[in-house]
């Protein structure tokens, strides 16, 4: 869990699932062009390859290889052991 | 100076002259035998006497090695400009054109990225 955290720290990534969240399933082109025009970052593409990497070792970033293409797909699930040990309340008027 | 020539290197230039002409809808310009391959160039219909796209054979083998890099990176490796991005992705989908980015707006520019199915990510560009 510390990974994940620890993954999640970096706002580049942060940028990186939110973006995958918007469309699933991204070419490491289309993730470094809509990090550069959204938010203004000029991390180089290695950069980004490797942010994507620490993404991908903790399991929040799962690769597939589909012919001559490699497109980048989110996976919340390890998440769930964060919302498991600290269950969300989620009944409305009691946040704080 | 102006660009009056550029180029995409292909596996195969019958197909690639297929494929730019018939689905792209280039026209060709030059064909010229030179040995085993061609001088075999296209242009826009909209713009006849400006750039030519020659289609060069991928022969080399430094060529196929870097091709499949960038592909596997999904980097395009030349960019056409058209009017509307959205409506041709949608022309070449139907046609069965595969894209690995569909139409996605940055600002003022729309882009989209296809493979020319000749070992090339190709970008469309629309301002």
């Amino acid at each position: 869990m510390a990974d994940v955290f620890k993954a999640l720290a970096d706002p580049t990534r942060r940028h990186i699932l939110d973006e995958l969240r918007e469309r699933d399933g991204q070419t490491l082109f289309e993730l470094c062009a809509r990090l550069t025009s959204k938010y203004g970052l000029d991390s180089s593409r290695q950069a980004i390859s490797q942010h994507l990497g620490i993404l991908e070792e903790v399991g929040l970033v799962v690769t597939r290889r589909e012919g001559r293409y490699k497109f980048h797909w989110l996976d919340t699930s390890p998440l769930r052991a964060i919302t498991g040990r600290w269950p969300v309340n989620d009944n409305e008027g009691n946040e704080r | 100076m102006k660009v009056y020539i550029t180029s995409v290197f292909v596996d195969d230039q019958a197909k690639a002259l297929r494929f730019y002409t018939e689905v792209l809808g280039f026209e060709k310009k030059a064909d010229v035998p030179l040995g085993e391959a061609r001088w075999l160039t296209v242009t826009s219909p909209q713009q006849p006497e400006g750039p030519e796209l020659l289609l060069e054979p991928d022969s080399h083998p430094a060529v196929r090695p870097f091709k499949d890099a960038l592909v596997a990176d999904g980097i395009p490796f030349a960019s056409f400009a058209v009017d509307d991005v959205e409506a041709e992705f949608r022309r070449l989908t139907e046609l069965g054109v595969r894209f690995t980015q569909e139409p996605l707006r940055m600002g003022p520019v729309t882009t989209a990225v296809f493979d020319d199915t000749c070992g090339n990510l190709i970008q469309l560009a629309a301002q």
